[in-house]
């Protein structure tokens, strides 16, 4: 599904910031990218999205080199994929509702084709009461959940979480990490990024640390 | 490889847990924010260019209409001046003038000037109470031409040249050529200001999407990373953009309208003043016409074609740049 040949990264003429990153993501596999603050774990994320090029090495993505790729291919690739930003990133001239469905409008869908499914999915992640109302009003919680559920609308077949639970009580994060693995089980693949050692003891799953610019992975 | 993962339905019947969904739960925002601050100043410079170009095209337009009606006026009027001379009899030769200009099949009707409205023509530059009995006045011959034909006077002026040896005819050639230099410049001019205005208008909405462009940097990044492909983006942009040229436009053309029918109204209102009078001979009743009014929303609709396509090439070239 993914896979890194040797990738490295630098920023202009700096120190590579990444270096010699070589792993696969299996289809239907759950992992934690994990590793210190500022060890590079939104940066692999970004790679792994196409929003950062290597400055060397090889990705494939989904069977695709995507170093020669176009815009419409890469396009076709993000389709695939769903991402949790640390920040949400929600809209917040959109309603809750209109973010979730966001994925699904972008890609020309009428609105009549998808509501329900939104709806439904709004309700399953507790924002079924919440879903008219703008992400400023929304407490943490409740826009990490939005934002999950904007991850999940399209049905990504691998889906990308920074800092899912960085946001939010011990007791919701549980919830969210259920969530994840309940997706997990449902066939996608799972990359979480996060520090918290507390949350990863809760999951027996394969563990990437990141740590001066290398990736050791754990099994 | 797995193409797409299957997910059970933990809500399976929507429609019944919540009750019939509403028609729409979207509001149709759209994806760039529609009202900002720099929205708004986006449609007063709109607005204001607008005005300004639909006036210069008003302006235009009424200069050349009011042109063309002096320019036809004057082409439908000509005049034969018969001089005095001492060995001829003067009655005689403007009677023959009369005849020449009467048998043209050109012409409409043929009124003389009298020999007292002659001298009255005078009286603006010699004073009233002169005896003029002992100035060699000449006689005037007013020959109104028909509207649906264009003059051709070379056998007239041949025909009074052998019969009425003191006439000669004036067809205003001169002074139809100058009229119609100083229309056509003032209209080349009006035309000018409205291609500057409106390239001023392009580069302002450039310089105001690209700001837009760049506030919205992070709605951008979000749109990419949910799967929007650059020509949604662009064309979100451009919708949005085509609103505010559209509101820019029509705000800037009804103001100049509005302008243009209050000074109609007030040239109307002061048409028995002097300067009234002057105005009314210079540009007619004030009154630029359907064509005039049309040109007025071309230009509006113009204005806002131009916000649309320039935010659509604008943002396309951010997004090259972002690639």
């Amino acid at each position: 599904m993914v896979r890194f040949d040797n990738v490295g990264l630098r920023y202009g003429m700096g120190p590579e910031v990444l270096r010699d990153l070589t792993f696969s993501i299996e289809p239907r596999s759950f992992q934690f990218l994990t590793g210190p603050s500022g060890a590079g774990k939104t940066t692999l994320l970004r790679l792994i999205l196409l929003a950062l090029k290597p400055t060397r090495g090889l990705i494939t993505l989904f069977g695709e080199d995507v170093s020669q790729i176009s815009g419409e291919a890469l396009t076709a690739l993000r389709r695939r994929m769903g991402v949790v930003f640390q920040d949400f990133r929600l809209l917040d001239h959109l309603t809750t509702y209109e973010n979730v469905a966001l994925p699904l409008r972008v890609q020309g869908r009428e609105e009549a084709s998808y509501r329900a499914e939104v709806v439904e999915l709004l309700r399953w992640v507790g924002l079924g009461e919440r879903m008219h109302v703008l992400p400023p009003v929304l407490s943490g919680g409740e826009k990490q959940r939005a934002a999950i559920a904007r991850a999940l609308i399209s049905r990504p077949e691998l889906l990308l979480a920074d800092e899912p639970t960085g946001n939010v009580d011990p007791s919701l994060a549980r919830r969210l990490l259920r969530l994840f693995v309940e997706l997990n089980r449902l066939g996608t693949s799972v990359i979480i990024a996060t520090h918290d050692l507390a949350l990863m003891d809760q999951v027996d799953a394969r563990r990437l640390v990141l740590g001066e610019g290398r990736l050791h992975i754990y099994e | 490889m797995m193409r797409r993962t299957e997910r059970t339905n933990p809500a399976p019947d929507v429609e019944s847990d919540l009750g019939p969904l509403p028609e729409t739960l979207r509001r149709n925002q759209p994806l760039v924010p529609a009202d900002s601050v720099a929205g708004r100043a986006l449609v007063t410079v709109i607005a204001i260019l607008t005005f300004l170009a639909a006036l210069a095209a008003g302006a235009a337009e009424l200069v050349a209409s009011a042109s063309a009606e002096w320019r036809s006026s004057i082409s439908r009027e000509i005049t034969i001046q018969v001089k005095p001379n001492a060995q001829r009899d003067i009655e005689a030769d403007v009677a023959a003038a009369v005849a020449v200009a009467g048998a043209d099949p050109q012409v409409d009707s043929v009124s003389v000037y009298s020999k007292e409205e002659a001298e009255r023509l005078l009286a603006p530059w010699l004073g009233t109470g002169l005896e003029l009995v002992e100035l060699p006045v000449p006689r005037l011959v007013v020959v109104r031409l028909k509207s649906d034909t264009t003059p051709d006077l070379t056998a007239m002026k041949q025909q009074l040249a052998e019969q009425v040896p003191t006439a000669s005819l004036d067809d205003h050639r001169t002074w139809i050529a100058r009229l119609s230099t100083m229309a056509s410049t003032l209209v080349i001019i009006a035309l000018a200001i409205v291609g500057l205005v409106l390239t001023a208008a392009a580069l302002a909405i450039a310089f105001a999407t690209r700001a837009a462009v760049a506030s919205s940097r992070e709605i951008l990044e979000v749109l990419h990373f949910v799967g929007a492909d650059d020509r949604f983006i662009a064309r979100e942009f451009q919708v949005r953009f085509l609103g505010l040229g559209l509101k820019g436009g029509a705000i800037g053309c009804l103001a100049a309208i509005l302008l243009i029918a209050c000074l109609g109204f007030l040239a109307g209102y002061w048409r028995a003043s002097p300067g009234g009078d002057q105005i009314e001979a210079l540009f007619g009743a004030f009154d630029i016409g359907w064509r005039g009014y049309g040109a007025v929303v071309v230009v509006a609709a113009i204005v806002a074609t131009t916000t649309a396509l320039v935010s659509r090439f604008t943002v396309h070239r951010h997004l090259r740049g972002l690639g």
